[in-house]
Order: structure tokens, then C-alpha cells, then sequence
């Protein structure tokens, strides 16, 4: 184990790293553009990045092709293992409908589900601007208008930055809301039901970690903003049980916000990973061939766990190579637990029989047990039929 | 999950297919059970899309709605569900025997009725499960034209029992070890272990794939079975098995369903806009056409999962049921007794929530269950057995000597002393009892002490009879091999809750609703 601790893969980004500079952070988002390839545009982080980020923060493949913008959908089709992630258009058309329907009458819908009856006048700023650097800029104008105004405000549709791994990301929030004191919410739409008050816990959780992530990059604005502040309850809207009436519920996010800083103060910065790759390595999905590409994705590591598949467009790709290497994490996450140094289904089962690994080493004392009794009861079973 | 079980998962990476994790089947199967297959619309809540339900494998009856959007559509279906399913269900309501039982109020023993067998639902995925729950939360309140004149949309005639009964099945399946409502999924995890993780053992088409990989050599291996499963598609980009459910490939919906919905849609105006009889005819053919478009397609994508789900019990079929699941199964067939009889007797339909004595008798119902689970399986099954030998629950071993011994009272009654000879590592130490089964029924033991050479000596407690010298067969002899376990083989419920009417009202949350639950509400339009 103090090998795998000293090679440095593992180590977190340590506190003692020199603070960037703008010229070194100039140089990154150069050498990402490279990367990318300097023809394509890079691609925001949606909301399934944003899960895998959480599912997965040690993945150094998904961290760099995230932090560089790359389509990693077109990639991994390229690469032979297209991500089955899709959405069918009668969801899309539901969720965009039910959007429109919250956001209706100037926002009185939602400041109603915020439980203010007699909101006055609520104004909703237009925000469109030219490129995302605009609108960023044009949202933080608009939230810094609406603080001073004192009154209610609604932001359809807000672009704001976040800088992930050293590399600015752009993020859209269903809406924000500013109420007459200064504090700003984050509104998170979705169309799964929310049935006698309660919604699939799994899909709340995703949604919950999405707007933690919208929080933290409001709090950014919001620390030069004179008398602003960042609600750290969200407005979760659901239609209601089987109708298409909106219902919310305010959702605590700090335990996720919190995290999510955690995993984003923690990322391995995404310049010591691009600095650490060969020269001349590129994962422009147009312009290079299959090998080339399937050679540039295999000189960054991975950490591939079955929970990859529902979260990361590479899940598939990555899990074909684990494979391959017959890693044992393909078996889940819990397997690595009890196994010790052993990591390869190969030298597990060695080991279980006799044929390798040292008898005095815990872990393998236990597997050859477990064999043996294993082995016993099946044989027992054999002997009734 | 045990080491046992890492272990076989990859033993099975090795070989390619899947492994035991199972003797017997320690699920009860029926012989006539109601295989549900449900497909849902995406992104909307309540809205079928089909399903083929049935008895028979080859003949499932396949109810579409071609425009799930469509409430008068949705109620059709649901009622043609309703025609399907509750005849099944009541099939099993009047065959009863009589079976004594102490009377909880007055403590005297009455006869009453046990339904003889009851009805069994297997659904392909847990998100079936899941979705008869939600089907029957949809339902149970609607109300009916009959039981209220002035409802709106009146939902038809036995929608609101079926509703009922889904909602009872779907309760009922989070109980460990029932086996009302059962996913194929489950069934087959409990028993194989495949060379993939838990995740993708959720797939139903991956995991048959596993269990079920062909012999010989040249043969596909498991591994690369699923992979086609869960990822090959056809020229046209589907899926070469499509999801279990109920939700959609999106592939599928994109390019097939919404054209053919579409194309429904049209047809049905063209009906509407006919002018003259030749044209209606026209536009009537135009949209049984498309219609049957609609149904071939949701077809398409029923009949794998279908036909997966019948390989599946047929699978499980072939593992002897474990000693005790006819035990577990009659606590299912009280279940539907006593449902049947809340049903007959008008009781008003399961609350949306349950209140606060509901909730903690289900709680504490469910964990004596699980505990239950726990040790019958370990008892029917010699590799369950060993996954908890391995951590150090129990342990298997060769009586090496027995000598008799007496209680020092007036009356002495038998303690023989037991040296029991294992390889096995039990947690033993002082106070701790051990028990092993006679004829079905637990015997104690307690340890008394640790020889040298690794052997335990255990005192015996009880089951041998009320004399002086045990009963013959009572206490085992030398070279007997006996299986102990640490833990209880009866799970021991803890002091019986109070009636809701004797729970203190610090305990039993709010008053009930005297009117009982309402209808949901409902908007001209509920689609968005």
C-alpha cells in the first residue's frame, strides 16, 4: 500500500501549489484549447457532468476531458462504445412545457410556490447577450440591478462561471429568484412528480447536488455584490402528483454545497494533468482517427466503478479497458474493500486457491477460506441431489 | 455482500457464465403466477404506455394506448388491466381452509379462514415494483360514476379496486421475503452470482445473458452476451433487446413511437374531419392502421422482456424450494387474507400515507421479517450456511464426544456436555448460546469451553424431554456432523404495539381524516 501512496497519482492537489497567475492560467486554458482541438468550441458542463463529478471526483480521464470542454458523447461513440444516454422528446417536450407553465404570468407562479401571495411588481430582466462571457457578464449586472432595486426579481434562465479544476465552466440555473432584502435563490425545475409530497429520493439527491454547484457560483457574484446573499435553500418544483399542477419544496442544500466544494477544492488541477500528457496529444473528435484518439484517451488514467455507466458518456469505453486489465472495481466498489493488495480478478483467484499470494497476508487467508467453504457447501449440494 | 459472494462473482468472470450463489430456491414460485410486463410514457407520471400481462407464456394479452395523453385512452387501458388482473386475484379468494387461531381480544382460540393459495405477481425489473405502486396510487382514489354521481372524470367501474389491490402487492413486496409481487431481476440475483456488478445486474436482458450463456465450445461467453444485451443495436440504431422497463429507449421513441404516435394523431383528426360516409370509412380505416402501427411497435418492445421474464421462472424452476419458504408463503397467503377481507368488508382504500402506529407496526413487521430471512435461508441452504460460517455466525463440525450431565436441582433433568470437533471460527465466549435444528425445530445450546486442539464443548438446554434421561434421538451422538448458528432460527418480535386506540396521542401522530382520504384533484387538461 505505501507504494501506491507514494507515486504521487493518488495525491491531492496540496495546499502549497502555487497560486495561479493569470498568465499560467492563460497558458491552461491554451493548452486545453489544444487539446480540445482549437476548432472546436468547448462544451459547458451539463447537469450529468455535474453528477459525475460527484460520483467520481478522483477520475483524472473524466476531469481533463470535462475541464477541457470535450464532447465526451462524440468521443466515446468515436472510440467505439457510444454512451446510451438520451432523452426522449416526449420528456423533453413535458419538462419544457412544464417550465414554461411554472415561469408563466411574469413569474407569480413561482414567487406563489416561494409563498409570497402579493409579490408587487416582479420584474424578470432580459439576460441575452452575446457568448457566454456576455451573458455571464450581463447576469451578474442583473443581479447586482436587482439587490440595489429592493424589490422581487426574477432571472430566467441565468449564465454564471464556476472555475472547476482551473478552468472556468459555464452553468445554467433554471431560474433565480431576488427577493426585496437582497437574498438570492436558486430555482431548480424538473418534471418527475413529486407524489403526496414526496419525490424519488434518487432524483431529489441529483437534483440537489445540480443546484449546490448553481449555489456555490452564485456565491462568487454574490461576494461582490454589496448586500447580497446566497440562499442556502433551494426551490425544488414538481408537478403535483398525476396532474400538471406545480408544487415546490424548499430543499437544504448546504450538505451538498459543502461537498461539492470539497470535491472541487480536491481536484487534481487540471493543468498538472494536461502538463503530465505527451506533446502533440489531441482529443479533437473531427480531426483525429479512432487510434489516435483511442491512444490520447488511454494516456490519462482512469478510475472506473460501475457507477460510472450512469453518470459519464466514457462508462462504457472505460469499462471495457478495466476489463481487459481485469480490474477488480468492474465488480463494484465495495469488492476493493476486503481484498486488500490484490486487485486483478486473476490474482484473487490465485490466491484463493493456493496458487500465489502470501498465506500469512490476511486478506488472503480469508479468500482461501472462503474458497474452501465455498467449495464444501456446493459439494454438500452435489452429494443431496 | 459476503466475501463468499465477491468470490463467486469472480469465479464467474473466469468461467464466463454465472455461478450458484444458491442451493434451493429460497423464493416461493406459483404454479400459476401473473407475469406483468408495463411499459411507461416518458417523462410523464401516470401515463401507460402498454403491457402485455398473463399467465400464459404464449399467449400474453398486449393492451396499448396509442395516445398515452389521452385520459378517456388511459382509463381504457387501466380498466382493460383491471378485467385481466382481478379476475386472477379473485380466483384465489374463495378456496379457503380453516385454521385455528387465538382470538387477540379474548385470547381464545377461533377458527378462521386462510385462503388455501394465493395470487402471485412477477414483474421483469424493481422498477416494476415500483411502478405497480405507482400504478396503484394512481388509482385507488379515483372515484367511479357509481360511488360519486357529480366526479368530474369518472374513472370506470373496477379501476379504483385494482388500484387497491396493486397498492397491497406493492406494500407487501417490501417485506423481505415475500413473495406476493417478485421482479426477475431479484429472483435471479438472490440465486447466481454474475461476472459484473450489482449495478448492471439490474438489466434483465445482461443478467440472463449471464445465467443462461450457451455450452460448447466456440459459444458467445457471458460477459460478451451482455454486452450485446445491453448495448447492441440494430441498423436502425435499437436496441437489439430493449430495457425491461417501464421506461423507454429513447432511441425507440425518437425515431419510432412519436412518428407512429403522430401519425395516430392525424388519423384520429382525419376522423373527425370526414364529411361524408365514403370518407369516414376512409379515415376509419387510415386510423385502425395506424393504431395497429402503435401496437406493433410497443409490441416489439414487450415481447423480449416478456419472454425474458418466462426464462427466468422457468430458471428458478429448476432449483428444489428451500424447506422453509412453504412457511414464509403462507405469511404472504395471511397477507392476502386479511387483505381480501378489508376489501369485503368496505373498508375505505390505504391511506396516502400511513399514520404514526401504522408506520411503526410495518417497521418492526418488516424487521422481524428480515431477521427471519436471514436465518431460514442460512438453515435451507448449506452455501448460505457458509457465508455465515465465514463470519463467524455459525459453524459446522463432527460430534467428537457426549458426555451426560444433570441440573443440580431436585428434579435434575438432563444437560448433556457436547465436544463438537470444527475448522470454523465461531465468535464464541462466555453466555453465548448456540443453536441447531431438530427435526425443524431449534435446540439451544450454550458454550462452555474452548479445548486445545480447537474443539468446542456446549452444554444442551432444552428438547429433551421432561424425564430424567432425554428422549431418544434428543442429543446427538458421537460422529454426528451438526451445523450450529449463533443466531436464533425464530426471530422473537418485540412487545406487541398497542391498538391505535390505546396509543397515546404523543405517540399516534394526528387524528385521522374523518371523511377518509379525497380524490385527487384533477384539471380539465392534465397533460402539460
Amino acid at each position: 500500500m505505501s507504494t501506491s501512496l507514494d507515486d504521487g497519482r493518488s495525491r491531492p492537489a496540496q495546499t502549497t501549489d502555487p497560486v495561479p497567475t493569470p498568465a499560467s492560467r492563460r497558458r491552461t486554458r491554451e493548452r486545453l484549447a489544444e487539446l480540445r482541438g482549437p476548432a472546436v468550441p468547448p462544451r459547458p458542463l451539463d447537469a450529468r457532468a455535474l453528477a459525475a463529478l460527484a460520483a467520481n471526483p478522483g477520475c483524472r480521464r473524466r476531469a481533463l476531458l470535462d475541464g477541457a470542454g470535450v464532447d465526451k458523447a462524440a468521443l466515446a461513440a468515436k472510440l467505439g462504445s457510444p454512451a446510451p444516454f438520451g432523452q426522449s422528446q416526449f420528456a423533453i417536450v413535458r419538462g419544457n412545457s412544464f417550465e414554461a407553465r411554472v415561469k408563466a404570468d411574469g413569474g407569480r407562479e413561482l414567487l406563489r410556490l416561494l409563498g409570497v401571495e402579493e409579490p408587487g411588481a416582479v420584474a424578470v430582466p432580459d439576460l441575452s447577450a452575446a457568448g457566454p462571457e456576455g451573458r455571464t457578464a450581463r447576469t451578474a449586472l442583473a443581479l447586482r440591478e436587482a439587490t440595489a432595486a429592493g424589490g422581487w426579481t426574477l432571472l430566467d434562465h441565468p449564465l454564471l462561471t464556476l472555475e472547476v479544476a482551473g478552468s472556468p465552466v459555464h452553468l445554467e440555473p433554471d431560474a433565480v429568484v431576488v427577493d426585496p432584502a437582497g437574498r438570492w435563490t436558486v430555482v431548480e425545475i424538473k418534471s418527475f412528480p413529486m407524489l403526496d409530497g414526496s419525490a424519488d429520493a434518487a432524483k431529489v439527491g441529483a437534483a440537489a447536488r445540480q443546484a449546490a454547484v448553481y449555489v456555490l457560483a452564485l456565491e462568487r457574484v454574490a461576494a461582490v455584490t454589496a448586500g447580497a446573499e446566497v440562499a442556502h435553500t433551494v426551490l425544488l418544483v414538481c408537478p403535483k402528483d398525476f396532474s400538471n399542477l406545480p408544487t415546490a419544496s424548499a430543499v437544504d442544500v448546504r450538505r451538498q454545497r459543502a461537498v461539492t466544494r470539497r470535491q472541487l477544492a480536491r481536484l487534481t488541477r487540471i493543468d498538472e494533468i494536461a502538463d503530465a500528457l505527451p506533446e502533440g496529444l489531441s482529443f479533437d473528435v473531427g480531426g483525429c482517427s479512432a487510434a489516435e484518439l483511442s491512444a490520447a484517451v488511454e494516456a490519462v488514467p482512469h478510475a472506473y466503478a460501475p457507477e460510472c455507466l450512469a453518470a459519464c458518456e466514457m462508462g462504457f469505453h472505460c469499462r471495457s479497458r478495466a476489463r481487459e486489465a481485469e480490474a477488480v472495481q468492474t465488480l463494484g466498489r465495495s469488492v476493493r474493500g476486503e481484498l486488500g493488495g490484490l486487485t486483478t480478478v486473476g490474482a484473487v483467484l490465485a490466491a484463493a486457491r493456493g496458487e500465489a499470494g502470501d498465506p500469512e497476508d490476511p486478506a488472503v487467508a480469508a479468500l482461501r477460506r472462503a474458497r474452501a467453504l465455498r467449495q464444501e457447501a456446493l459439494g454438500e449440494a452435489a452429494a443431496c441431489r | 455482500m459476503s466475501l463468499i459472494a465477491h468470490l463467486a462473482r469472480m469465479e464467474a468472470v473466469e468461467a464466463g457464465r454465472a455461478q450458484p450463489l444458491a442451493t434451493v430456491r429460497h423464493r416461493h414460485l406459483s404454479a400459476r403466477p401473473l407475469v406483468l410486463v408495463p411499459l411507461t410514457t416518458a417523462g410523464e407520471a401516470g401515463a401507460p404506455l402498454g403491457a402485455l400481462v398473463g399467465t400464459d407464456p404464449a399467449e400474453p394479452r398486449l393492451l396499448v394506448v396509442p395516445q398515452p395523453r389521452d385520459r378517456e385512452q388511459r382509463f381504457a387501458f387501466l380498466a382493460e388491466l383491471a378485467e385481466v388482473v382481478l379476475p386472477y386475484v379473485e380466483g384465489y379468494a374463495d378456496d379457503v381452509e380453516p385454521v385455528e387461531r387465538k382470538d387477540p381480544a379474548t385470547g381464545e382460540k377461533v377458527l378462521v379462514d386462510l385462503c388455501a393459495d394465493a395470487p402471485q405477481l412477477i414483474v421483469p425489473s424493481r422498477a416494476g415494483i415500483a411502478y405497480v405502486r405507482l400504478l396503484g396510487r394512481s388509482m385507488r382514489f379515483r372515484r367511479t360514476a357509481e360511488q360519486d354521481p357529480d366526479t368530474p372524470y369518472p374513472a370506470p367501474p373496477r379501476v379504483p379496486l385494482l388500484g387497491r389491490w396493486l397498492t397491497h402487492y406493492g406494500e407487501r413486496a417490501r417485506v423481505p421475503g415475500s413473495s406476493l409481487l417478485l421482479a426477475a431481476t431479484d429472483l435471479l440475483n438472490r440465486h447466481w452470482a454474475t461476472g459484473q456488478s450489482s449495478l448492471e445486474d439490474q438489466h434483465l436482458g445482461a443478467l440472463l445473458a449471464w445465467i443462461d450463456a450457451p455450452d460448447g465450445p466456440g459459444a458467445a461467453s457471458g460477459a460478451e452476451a451482455a454486452h450485446r444485451a445491453e448495448l447492441g443495436r440494430d441498423e436502425r440504431g435499437q436496441l437489439l433487446c430493449p430495457p425491461a422497463g417501464p421506461a423507454t429507449d429513447p432511441a425507440f421513441d425518437n425515431q419510432l413511437l412519436a412518428p407512429a404516435i403522430e401519425a395516430y394523431d392525424r388519423a384520429r383528426l382525419g376522423v373527425g374531419a370526414a364529411e361524408d360516409g365514403a370518407a369516414a370509412e376512409l379515415a376509419l380505416g387510415a386510423l385502425h392502421r395506424a393504431e395497429g402501427e402503435v401496437r406493433r411497435l410497443v409490441a416489439s418492445q414487450l415481447k423480449p422482456t416478456w419472454d425474458a421474464s418466462w426464462r427466468a421462472l422457468a430458471l428458478l424452476r429448476e432449483l428444489p424450494e428451500g424447506a422453509r419458504v412453504a412457511d414464509r408463503w403462507t405469511r404472504d397467503r395471511w397477507s392476502f387474507t386479511a387483505h381480501r377481507d378489508r376489501i369485503t368488508a368496505g373498508e375505505p382504500p390505504q391511506p396516502r400515507r400511513d399514520d404514526a402506529v401504522t408506520a411503526a407496526a410495518k417497521l418492526a413487521a418488516r424487521e422481524q421479517a428480515q431477521g427471519q430471512l436471514d436465518a431460514q435461508e442460512a438453515l435451507d441452504d448449506p452455501l448460505v450456511l457458509a457465508g455465515r460460517r465465514l463470519a463467524g455466525e455459525a459453524f459446522t463440525g463432527e460430534v467428537t464426544e457426549v458426555v451426560m450431565a444433570w441440573t443440580e436441582s431436585k428434579r435434575p433433568a438432563p444437560r448433556p456436555l457436547v465436544t463438537v470437533r470444527t475448522g470454523d471460527r465461531p465468535h464464541l465466549g462466555g453466555g453465548v448460546k448456540a443453536y441447531r435444528s431438530l427435526d425443524g425445530r431449534p435446540q439451544a445450546a450454550e458454550f462452555v469451553a474452548l479445548e486445545e486442539d480447537g474443539s468446542v464443548v456446549l452444554r444442551l438446554l432444552d428438547k429433551m424431554g421432561r424425564a430424567k434421561e432425554p428422549a431418544p434421538g434428543t442429543v446427538p451422538e458421537k460422529g454426528d456432523r451438526i451445523a450450529w448458528t449463533l443466531f436464533e432460527h425464530d426471530q422473537r418480535s418485540g412487545p406487541k404495539l398497542p391498538d391505535p386506540e390505546e396509543t397515546p396521542w404523543t405517540h399516534g401522530g394526528p387524528p385521522r381524516h374523518p371523511e377518509g382520504e379525497l380524490p385527487d384533484a384533477v384539471t380539465p387538461e392534465d397533460l402539460l
